[in-house]
């Protein structure tokens, strides 16, 4: 197994994680009761999916490393999340816009994932498609209710898109690593995906009346381990227990 | 969290396939579909069920609990009504 492949899985895991620890942070602040309960239980989700990840990296990598090791020890370089994951939560209707983004993404990647060649990637894909079916559901029927809505909730879903947007150009791009994976069987065709993701995000916007940006300059880094200011503070969050208190146990 | 509230919704799970939908309890929501979104997140987290009914808890009419005695206590002395003369097999469940 190689280096290269390793930091592929560690990239799918670092987006799980990472965008998991950022929905977590709703707990207990909800808009109401219902919301704060089905946000968590989202965010939930994820960190399943990233402890999945987790452990077959360590398994890949075969030096001893736990899935622990991967989440609270490494530093913001080192995480390939992608930079849409790590935006702050904002309101509600920013939150919403993040994660509608990212399930239209994420749904049509694992639904190729689970063909991998790499079986145990081809698994995870499976198990977790069914959550991330309806993450997209959840967050489609927010985004429609929203930009939908009234005046002010239009108004804000509108402004949590064109603040959001250059942050999504980076979902269906591939660099050399996904074209490499993509090559070995193991890694997700990102040119394929690209067009369903934007039907998707198409159909959706126009049902919630919403305009995509016509600015197209995207930012990106985050898969290479160059990411924007935020990482650091939610890594810092993340990780305060273990880098506190070394090797502490619950 | 948010002042004005949102409709309040009746809850009902059919916890398998074969059994009745069964009342568990209530939960806020703008609309049917949000309703059924809240209740599988509120209630059915930990497999109970495999169907959601909700229903807009205004559209639910109750009896006046101060009616209670002439509405229910003529049943009580009428034993002959009541299928207990009988046993039960154990294979019979959900009775």
């Amino acid at each position: 197994m190689s280096t290269n492949h390793l930091n592929y899985i560690l990239r799918l895991a670092d987006n799980a994680m990472i965008l998991g620890q950022r929905l977590s942070e709703w707990c207990g602040h909800g808009p109401i009761l219902e919301q704060d309960i089905a946000i968590t239980n989202i965010a939930l989700d994820f960190i399943g999916q990233a402890r999945n990840l987790y452990q077959y990296a360590a398994e890949v990598e075969g030096k001893n490393r736990t899935e622990d090791d991967f989440a609270f020890l490494r530093d913001p370089l080192d995480y390939k999340n992608v930079l849409l994951v790590e935006q702050p939560n904002g309101n509600w209707g920013q939150t919403i816009m993040r994660q509608f983004l990212y399930d239209s993404f994420n749904f049509y990647f694992y639904n190729n994932l689970k063909n991998s060649t790499d079986t145990q990637l081809a698994a995870i894909a499976e198990k977790s498609l069914k959550e991330i079916k309806y993450h997209l559901r959840y967050s489609s029927e927010w985004v429609v209710r929203l930009g939908d809505g009234t005046e002010e909730s239009h108004q804000k879903m509108q402004t949590a898109l064109d603040d959001l947007w250059m942050y999504s150009g980076e979902l269906c791009t591939p660099d050399a690593l996904d074209e490499e994976m993509h090559k070995a069987g193991i890694g997700v065709d990102l040119a394929a995906i690209q067009p369903l993701y934007q039907e998707k995000i198409n159909t959706t916007f126009a049902k919630a009346t919403l305009q995509i940006p016509d600015n197209n300059w995207m930012q990106s880094g985050g898969k290479q381990g160059k990411h924007s200011e935020h990482l650091g503070f939610i890594l810092t969050e993340m990780q305060y227990m273990q880098r506190t208190y070394p090797n502490v146990e619950w | 969290m948010s002042k004005k509230n949102w409709p309040l919704w009746e809850v009902f799970i059919r916890s398998k396939q074969g059994l009745n939908h069964k009342h568990v309890g209530s939960l806020h929501a703008a609309n049917a579909d949000m309703a059924i979104e809240n209740a599988r997140d509120v209630y059915t987290r930990r497999k109970e069920g495999v169907s959601i009914w909700v229903v807009e808890s205004t559209h639910i009419t109750a009896n006046n609990p101060d009616e209670s005695e002439e509405f229910f206590e003529p049943a009580t002395d009428k034993v002959y009504r009541h299928p207990t003369f009988y046993d039960l097999p154990d294979e019979v469940k959900h009775i």
